[in-house]
């Protein structure tokens, strides 16, 4: 008998009942819900005369349209915000959920504060209506995004019905030079398959590569599984991984901990697992990514040209949009805004990164900067290092915790700013504001670009 | 659930790659949880000229008669990125029954049964033949879950796969949720063993979660 994937024991391990054709009523450990789709699931549930299951496994916060101007208030610039955010409050209340709200210490980016407060354990199901519940895999966790209908079925049952998912490898070879990060690694990969390329299979990311990174950057690397049109994707949980969930508050204790360090031990695909599909990158030439166009797919090296549009669907409209010309270079291209933050890359280490380089320096003027910190608790920890100064010395807002400007919801702007480079997981058509053209990058890169007021390569910064 | 057995309608061509859920309803546009009201709002950036959003007459929706269609025939990756099933709504509020595409965005897709909308996944080639033909503004349909089949008027059949349960679903118009709570024995019993091999996970912080 052939080997088995980590994703295809998790999924055993969750497996209530197989419902035939390929379809099984897997169990969901965690639910996790977010002021922007959340009310419309316990709406539903609640107008159909259910409760949820079990409610001490699903925790509420709010993130996306909450303000994050420091020394916020209740009041929210998203148009109608308001209204999402007290009717979550009153249904999550009523539907007796523990929910993270604006004053609470815990606030943070969803998938930023669930493996920050030990909630999201490897090997666990966790679903939450939001597509970068991915992010989570890079504990080991089975995390993936679902609608609200989902939602309300997951809140129901505490189950949700899935085919079993294709499983594909993903092993990246090499070591990182300096200045290039898991950010570029993700970009490098979708920029080499596409925006399809995992399309309908659940990922384990591997190799050596991905061994060495800590787990902060390994969260950034799943987070844009669903980017490269993945189910979901997982990192299999180590002794790196154990170490950094020891302690955190939701995590377990004694006895139970020590049976659940055992238990993850054991999550790791065997030698001879069967994969569905194999992909590979090596990362010892790897150069800080860039995104040219209007999809992650469209990422370079960013001492690379933007790409001929040979005959390729949609690159002339890219082209258009984003208002950059076929073979001329990225590097150098002048730029109004830039952003470090989101579920991608707004982690204390993200935050200790950017700051390296901007100690001493100032952000170029006519460039509009902002920080926006995952979660409060990242905010109190770099403010305690005085990173917080560095930031606002060099000319950056410091902000609340929060999604913020990783899109564009009608309230807070990047102004008359055009061009951003930023540290978000989207370039598509308007993400971040009507006309704006988002270039993804890594936060070291969106530093030496708000320093330079240009799209700039940060190792020149690194070495000096 | 909204039933789906067969649907003959107009199809609207809009043979992008990659059209993602924030283009298909953006944020600034989803301004209350209500379940209703999107579907002025979809294509919001393409549809709409601003300050005044003024149609755009060179956006296809905008012209008849595919103001009116009932299927939309896409490029690949329909439907990817953000999760948010105000697309979906948006899509099924303008009148869309059925979206026929090389691929589609997974969440995306797994919204479209559960809001009555069909998503047809066929060929490259055939989706960029039906697109033009559908440019004549005369293309009529018919898509029929029962027999997985997409008539075209010449005669032509192409097959395309739907899921076991969301087909079951979708031709029965079946409440999911109904289906799964009669399940509620299985469920209770595996919780009751997961409590004893994963104590972990019903545990937190050394108390009960």
């Amino acid at each position: 008998m052939s080997g088995r994937t980590i994703i295809g024991k998790i999924w055993d391990e969750h497996l209530v009942a197989d419902l035939g054709g390929g379809q099984a009523l897997l169990h969901v450990d965690r639910v996790f819900l977010h002021e922007r789709t959340g009310p419309q699931a316990l709406a539903a549930l609640a107008a159909a005369g259910r409760r949820p299951a079990n409610p001490s496994l699903v925790f509420g916060v709010v993130d996306h349209i909450v303000d994050t101007e420091p020394g916020r208030t209740e009041r929210t610039r998203a148009k109608g915000g308001g209204e999402f955010i007290r009717s979550f409050r009153a249904l999550a209340r009523a539907a007796g959920l523990r929910l993270f709200d604006l004053d609470d210490p815990r606030q943070g980016i969803v998938h930023v504060i669930s493996p920050e407060l030990g909630i999201a354990l490897p090997g666990c199901t966790l679903v939450c209506p939001d597509s970068h519940t991915c992010t989570v895999g890079g504990i080991g966790a089975l995390a993936w995004g679902i609608g609200s209908t989902e939602c309300e079925h997951a809140l129901a049952t505490q189950t949700l019905v899935r085919p079993r998912p294709r499983t594909m490898f993903v092993e990246f070879r090499g070591r990182l030079a300096p200045g290039v990060t898991a950010k570029d690694m993700i970009l490098a990969l979708i920029g080499r398959y596409g925006a399809a390329g995992g399309a309908n299979h659940a990922i384990e990311f591997g190799g050596e590569t991905v061994r060495a990174l800590p787990v902060e950057a390994r969260l950034t690397l799943c987070n844009m599984a669903v980017e490269f049109g993945a189910w979901t994707g997982l990192v299999a949980p180590d002794e790196v991984t154990i170490e950094w969930i020891a302690g955190r508050p939701f995590a377990p204790r004694g006895a139970a901990w020590d049976a659940a360090v055992a238990h993850w031990r054991a999550l790791a695909s065997d030698a001879d697992a069967q994969w569905d599909a194999r992909l590979a990158l090596d990362c010892d030439a790897l150069a800080p990514q860039v995104t040219w166009g209007t999809s992650p797919a469209h990422a370079v090296a960013i001492d690379a040209p933007v790409p001929e549009p040979a005959a390729r669907a949609g690159f002339a409209r890219a082209l258009e949009y984003m208002d950059v010309a076929p073979g001329a270079p990225l590097l150098g291209l002048p730029i109004e805004a830039a952003f470090i933050g989101s579920c991608t890359n707004s982690r204390l280490s993200d935050l200790r990164a950017a700051a390296r380089l901007l100690r001493g320096r100032r952000v170029a003027s006519g460039v509009k900067a902002l920080v926006v910190p995952g979660s409060s608790a990242v905010k109190r920890a770099a403010e305690a290092e005085g990173l917080d100064r560095v930031f606002r010395e060099a000319g950056f807002e410091w902000r609340e915790s929060g999604c913020s400007l990783c899109f564009y919801s009608g309230g807070d702007s990047f102004g008359a700013a055009r061009r951003v480079v930023t540290s978000t997981n989207r370039n598509f058509e308007g993400r971040q504001g009507p006309g704006v053209r988002s270039h993804l990058a890594s936060p070291l890169t969106v530093a030496a670009s708000a320093i330079a007021g240009r799209i700039a390569d940060p190792r020149p910064l690194l070495a000096a | 659930m909204e039933r789906f057995v067969r649907l003959r309608g107009l199809a609207a061509p809009l043979l992008r790659p990659n059209i993602d859920t924030d283009v298909i309803i953006p944020s600034r546009e989803i301004t209350s949880p209500a379940r209703e009201g999107y579907g002025d709002k979809l294509f919001a950036s393409w549809r709409y000229l601003e300050p005044d959003r003024r149609p755009d007459p060179s956006f296809v929706l905008n012209r008849a008669p595919f103001d009116r269609a009932q299927i939309l025939i896409a490029g690949e990756n329909f439907g990817c990125g953000s999760s948010r099933e105000m697309a979906v709504w948006a899509i099924r509020q303008f009148g869309f029954r059925c979206v026929i595409a090389p691929s589609f965005g997974a969440i995306f897709r797994a919204n479209c049964y559960r809001n009555g909308v069909l998503p047809v996944a066929l060929p490259q080639t055939t989706v960029e033949a039906l697109a033009h033909a559908a440019e004549s503004g005369v293309l009529e349909l018919e898509v029929d879950l029962e027999a997985c089949e997409v008539r075209a008027p010449d005669g032509r059949t192409y097959r395309f796969d739907a899921p076991g349960p969301e087909r079951e679903m979708m031709l029965a118009g079946l409440d999911e949720i109904g289906l799964t709570l009669a399940r509620s024995d299985a469920i209770a019993a595996f919780q009751a063993r997961d409590r004893e091999r994963r104590p972990w996970i019903w545990s937190a912080g050394g108390g009960v979660i």
